[in-house]
């Protein structure tokens, strides 16, 4: 039944290529349909399986000559990743409502390739043959290019290459890790569970494991890694930023755990002697995911753009993620997967506060001039969002990040703990960079006086629409829903890892 | 039986004659076209009819020349029906393409059908007595056609494309004539059969000596200067920017798949044990051809020229493929399953880029119309608003071109790596930054021409008309339907490449 997410979309981008141009309003009514039902799917599916391993939704014979089929299956971490996506699919819908009520918006375009993207999204999180998760994987690609070099703001077109290059190159990273990996196991089949069985050799292991994590980790936002996601994400549209940061950067990390940790477990062995004290590549990669944390906290608490600010935080929180992963504990891996799921929700809300809520607003992100226009007064709505949103995404008890940054703090600590110190720091320095974001761009001390000496009155913008409200409800109430009872997720999550493969559950030795 | 090779071939010479009286452009193009369907339908009719055990069918064997034991010898298999397949629709698209054509317009379809001719005959003959002919015969028309209705600088355009083609046929005339002096015959079939049972290389020696490996270099030279194969590819930039750009449909799309051809069932059948002592220097060319090419394309201004050196990027991945393929038997299944794989990927690859190629110039024919000529990359931007469908569409021909999975370049692109990385890691791990830079070309052209500020003076840019989209669309269609069920023509390629490879003794 989950299949029918990725046709869903797929169908919708092709309602909306074929729509007559006079009916270009209603794109965003019929990409909302097709979002919402695909979102019903995801539910559905995700209720019906309940807490079962996985389920073996499609496998055709696609090219038989080759062993490539089209198989998709779903255990509980698709699942929620499946969730995921749609959630975010709607939501962006939702703040980009306004697209399409202005003549030259092209709109069914905008839509078509949001659906696209969606569907790829979809196809990796669903697909077991490897052939179709690079499939997927590389349809993704192309509508992220277009949607910002289209519909996007600053420096878009550098933006957009930047990004489908950093792209390109890790999937073709991946397809030479795929290839090779195909070859050593007797080029029969492209099946990841029958593949991950294949006892590749330690050698081989050593040096495919790494081209294919780094090639997944840098749509993860991996550091050093990471450059694309700043400034993609701030020259996105709205929409678009809420699904590169949501869901995109989740795919690198789906892959990382799906694919270079699953088939190759002993690539994260230790090397056998160590350099700098550095012994393994696990060693390394979790070396990179706590710069990373450290790194994006840092740099998001000195920026001036509003977008730049929630853009590292991006980069900040996939290095929990990552981190998690190479926990190679079960707390940490379910900690790392949860963290996807609310870094998903968390990210596609601030930048809907930011960007479609203010932005759209104020016209403009600069934190110096957003502190002059009183918006705790002028936008209270506003203000107190991203106080939830902030407070979220900090970790606060009660929202959903909370419990999953615990859980990969607690994996972190019995595998890296000098690592989770330097990763506490990072969480500090996320909580000052939200309180100043929060305190410059609302809540401002500078006095609103112009230079006559006059008080200037608190500025009227546009009420806060319909639409925007259901974005924000379907957003802070999945948080508040996972953060206060997070079994919802973790039971489904939890017997997934444990199903992975039992050289990964205790590897790192 | 009817002769169904020889009157596809005869065919568009017949319709060639009888435009070339016919005067009127209106007239001339419409029997062009009349013509170029009935061809397409007919070699339809040949790919879906010889079914799939690989063997030659239509074969047609008569005695020419008894002195010499020449025979008049055709026959296709899933290889040959395929390029009669692509012949067609790119003849086809090449004439729909020419709308304007003032100048002895006559001459210009009488000659684009002579072309097409050439290229029937070289995919069906089997004797290298006429199959040279026709080889020889497919360049006199493209030289005339740059010649007489070729971009500035079309003169030397010309004659280098003339010279350069002309030294690799002399090249392959000379080994071929040696084969016939060690042998006594000339025909593809018997030379294959007497290389794979080792008698043709104890023939050479002891008529000729210790030539088997300069033959078979002659005859590389031949089909690297004609795929190309870099160093050898100097002629292709100016041949392709200078030519019309319905002409340049042709060169890419059809005519170098010649050279692709030519490797596949002379070279490899006749010289596989030569080729495969060269391997290692024939795969670094081959690398390089795939990355420089690429390359190259990034640095051009011109979209022509572009276009030009992306085809000697994805021609590429077919010489790597082939070069990879000439390993010694080791016996077991796997390497023969994996060079199945490289070859199903090279002929697939050879359609699709032919299709891909000839569409895509297709659409700078019809910027060139819009824009009196001009295709320099900096010369556009912003099309997008002005003209949605024909970046849409022209979106749809590049991005086949870049590899995006859905649309055909993926699965010949993905066929060949999969195949030529158990073979050759190396060589394939690097030419993946050929696929990195392609990407990186098509997202620039892209960018530059659709995207981007609308200069004023193409405010008014017209989209297409109707009759260019519905003109258009079925080879996207094609592109499409190769992408997602590409199991309909691999069946019937598979058949032949396991048929071919158990014939070559590498």
């Amino acid at each position: 039944m989950l299949a029918l997410t990725i046709y869903l979309s797929f169908a919708g981008v092709l309602v909306l290529a074929l729509l007559p141009r006079s009916l270009a309003r209603s794109a965003r009514v019929v990409a909302l349909l097709f979002a919402l039902s695909g979102l019903g799917v995801a539910l559905a599916g995700f209720i019906s399986a309940g807490t079962s391993a996985s389920v073996m939704i499609s496998d055709l014979a696609w090219v038989p000559a080759l062993g490539i089929h089209y198989t998709l299956a779903a255990d509980g971490i698709s699942r929620v990743l499946v969730l995921l996506t749609g959630i975010a699919a709607v939501a962006g819908i939702l703040f980009s409502w306004k697209i399409g009520e202005e003549e030259g918006d092209r709109a069914n375009e905008f839509f078509a390739f949001f659906l696209a993207l969606i569907g790829g999204v979809y196809g990796v999180f669903l697909s077991v043959d490897l052939f179709l998760l690079f499939v997927f994987y590389e349809i993704a690609i192309v509508p992220k290019y277009f949607l910002i070099a289209i519909w996007g703001s600053t420096r878009r077109e550098y933006a957009a290459m930047k990004l489908a290059l950093y792209s390109f190159a890790g999937s073709a990273m991946v397809l030479i890790g795929l290839l090779a990996a195909y070859t050593a196991a007797g080029s029969h089949t492209m099946n990841l569970q029958e593949l991950a069985r294949y006892p590749f050799p330690v050698s081989f292991q050593m040096w495919a494991f790494p081209l294919v994590f780094v090639g997944f980790a840098i749509l993860a936002g991996m550091w050093p890694f990471h450059t694309w996601a700043p400034t993609g994400h701030v020259a996105a549209p709205t929409a678009a930023s809420m699904l590169l940061a949501g869901v995109v950067m989740k795919l690198g990390a789906y892959g990382c755990l799906r694919v270079a940790m699953t088939l190759f477990p002993h690539g994260l062995d230790p090397w056998g002697f160590s350099l700098l004290g550095i012994g393994s590549w696990r060693t390394v990669f979790a070396l990179f995911a706590v710069i990373g944390i450290v790194y994006g906290a840092a740099v998001a608490l000195v920026q001036n753009d509003f977008k730049f600010v929630i853009g590292y935080s991006s980069v900040s929180h996939m290095g929990l993620v990552l981190l998690g992963l190479l926990t190679l504990s079960q707390i940490g891996i379910d900690g790392a997967v949860l963290q996807m799921f609310s870094h998903g929700i968390l990210a596609g809300l601030l930048f809907a506060t930011v960007g479609s809520i203010v932005y759209s607003r104020t016209h403009t992100r600069d934190l110096a001039l957003l502190s002059k226009l009183q918006l705790g007064k002028a936008m209270p709505f506003a203000a107190v969002l991203f106080i939830v949103a902030g407070m979220a995404s900090m970790g606060l008890p009660g929202f959903s990040g909370f419990v999953a940054e615990v859980q990969v703090l607690i994996g972190a600590w019995s595998a890296f703990p000098a690592f989770t110190i330097v990763a506490g720091i990072g969480i500090v320095l996320g909580v000052a960079y939200t309180w100043r974001a929060m305190q410059r761009a609302f809540f401002s001390d500078v006095p609103a006086i112009a230079e006559n000496g006059q008080a200037l009155p608190v500025p009227e913008y546009e009420p806060i629409t319909w639409a925007e409200k259901a974005g924000v409800l379907l957003l802070v109430g999945t948080s508040l829903v996972i953060g206060l009872y997070p079994r919802l997720l973790l039971d489904v999550i939890a017997p997934a890892v444990e199903a992975l493969p039992h050289a990964l559950l205790t590897g790192g030795r | 039986m009817m002769p169904v090779l020889t009157i596809l071939t005869v065919l568009p010479t017949v319709a060639g004659l009888v435009v070339l009286v016919a005067g009127r452009a209106g007239v001339a193009r419409a029997i062009a076209f009349i013509s170029a369907i009935a061809s397409l339908a007919i070699s339809l009719w040949v790919w879906f009819a010889i079914g799939a055990d690989g063997a030659m069918k239509f074969v047609e064997r008569s005695s020419w020349v008894p002195g010499l034991g020449i025979e008049y010898h055709l026959g296709v298999d899933g290889l040959g029906a395929l390029m009669l397949v692509l012949s067609s629709i790119v003849t086809l698209m090449s004439i729909a393409a020419s709308r304007k054509v003032t100048q002895q317009p006559g001459l210009y379809f009488a000659l684009i059908l002579l072309l097409e001719s050439g290229l029937f005959g070289t995919f069906t003959a089997l004797n290298f007595f006429h199959w040279f002919l026709f080889w020889e015969l497919s360049p006199i028309p493209a030289f005339f056609l740059i010649k007489l209705w070729g971009g500035e600088g079309r003169g030397s355009a010309a004659t280098q494309f003339f010279v350069y083609t002309m030294v690799g046929s002399v090249a392959l005339l000379l080994a071929f004539l040696a084969l016939f002096v060690a042998t006594g015959s000339m025909d593809f079939e018997i030379l294959a059969r007497m290389a794979s049972s080792g008698e043709l290389a104890s023939a050479i020696q002891t008529h000729l000596g210790h030539v088997s490996l300069w033959l078979a270099l002659a005859v590389l030279l031949g089909f690297a200067v004609k795929v190309p194969l870099m160093p050898f590819h100097t002629w292709l930039p100016a041949t392709y920017s200078k030519a019309p750009t319905p002409v340049t449909m042709l060169l890419t799309g059809a005519m170098s798949k010649m050279g692709v051809y030519g490797l596949l069932r002379l070279a490899l059948p006749i010289f596989g044990e030569e080729l495969s002592q060269i391997r290692t220097p024939l795969l670094i060319l081959a690398t390089l051809t795939v990355v420089a090419g690429a390359w190259a394309a990034v640095v051009q201004k011109d979209l022509k020229r572009i276009f030009a050196y992306s085809s000697v990027n994805h021609l590429g991945y077919c010489l790597l493929a082939i070069f990879a393929v000439a390993v010694p038997p080791s016996g077991s299944p796997a390497l023969a399953l994996t060079q199945t794989a490289a070859l199903d990927g090279v002929v697939l690859q050879m359609f699709n880029h032919g299709l891909t190629a000839a569409a895509i110039f297709w659409f700078l024919a019809m910027l060139e119309e819009r824009s009196n000529g001009q295709l320099g990359i900096d010369h556009f931007g912003g099309l997008r608003k002005p003209a949605p469908v024909f970046c849409g569409l022209m979106g749809i021909a590049l991005f086949s071109s870049l590899g995006l999975p859905g649309l055909n370049g993926f699965v010949s692109e993905f066929l060949i790596f999969r195949g030529v990385f158990p073979l050759s890691w190396l060589s394939a791990t690097v030419s993946v930054l050929g696929l990195l830079i392609t990407a990186a070309v098509i997202l620039t052209v892209i960018q530059r021409v659709f995207t981007g500020p609308l200069p004023e003076r193409w405010v008014g840019f017209p989209d297409l008309t109707t009759i260019e989209r519905v003109a258009i669309v079925p080879a996207l269609v094609l592109m499409a339907v190769l992408g997602l069920a590409p199991q309909l023509v691999v069946g019937t390629i598979n058949a032949t490449v396991m048929h071919l490879l158990a014939g070559w003794r590498l």
